[in-house]
């Protein structure tokens, strides 16, 4: 079990009703925990479509769930 | 002023101070981009957007724009400032000033910054539409797209 701090940004935020949640998981990567997290909040966005940040760099979707980090999804971005 | 040559403002921009980090005297032409808010998209009339941001990242992200452009591209400077918050019809939302000896790599190096910040910066758009709707965008791809 590890406990997370999760980020949620644009659409995802406005699913998950907050910007950001502790959030304890068993899952055993990135992408494990990202489609747990799709169940909880009914994320719409595939995770193909998404990147991941931990503790502000970006990361793969097969990198592990550390205890303690920050794990920001990113969903498309539309800056500029 | 900032010393980054990446950075997200939460108020409108002077561009003069921003002028002034990008000249040289090795510089012969400078080019610039400007995106401002327009009021409309794909056929919908728009009143006005926000930009959200993950701001240690994208700063972080943005300034690797600008660094690989000095490395792919012969440049005096490079500087671009993306805004986020609240912004009108008219407004600018982000600018891209490049300097060079010459044109060619001034111009190319613009184009060059500004499709990778809408590409790669995590920087998200939510658009305000007359008949009361809002949204965020999420484009399936940015490439080739109009700014």
């Amino acid at each position: 079990m590890s406990t997370v701090h999760l980020l949620y940004f644009a659409s995802l935020r406005d699913a998950a009703g907050a910007g950001g949640e502790a959030w304890t998981t068993e899952a055993i990567d990135l992408r494990a925990l990202y489609v747990e997290l799709q169940a909880r909040h009914g994320f719409v966005l595939p995770v193909e479509r998404l990147r991941v940040a931990v503790d502000g760099a970006f990361a793969r979707w097969t990198d592990p769930v550390r205890a303690g980090s920050e794990i920001a999804f990113i969903p498309p971005v539309s800056g500029g | 002023m900032h010393t980054r040559d990446f950075w997200l403002a939460d108020a409108p921009v002077d561009l003069a101070p921003l002028r002034r980090r990008v000249q040289h005297d090795r510089a012969g032409a400078f080019a610039s981009f400007e995106g401002w808010v327009r009021n409309h998209n794909e056929g919908r009339p728009v009143h006005g957007l926000r930009y959200e941001s993950y701001v240690a990242l994208a700063e972080d992200e943005g300034a690797k724009v600008i660094a690989e452009a000095r490395a792919k591209f012969d440049l005096c400077g490079a500087l671009c400032v993306h805004r986020i918050g609240d912004l009108a019809i008219g407004d600018m939302a982000v600018w891209v000033g490049v300097t060079a000896a010459h044109r060619g790599a001034a111009f190319d190096a613009c184009r060059w910054i500004i499709d990778e910040i809408k590409d790669r910066v995590p920087i998200w758009k939510h658009e305000r539409y007359a008949d009361g709707d809002a949204g965020w965008l999420h484009p399936e791809t940015t490439r080739g797209t109009d700014a």
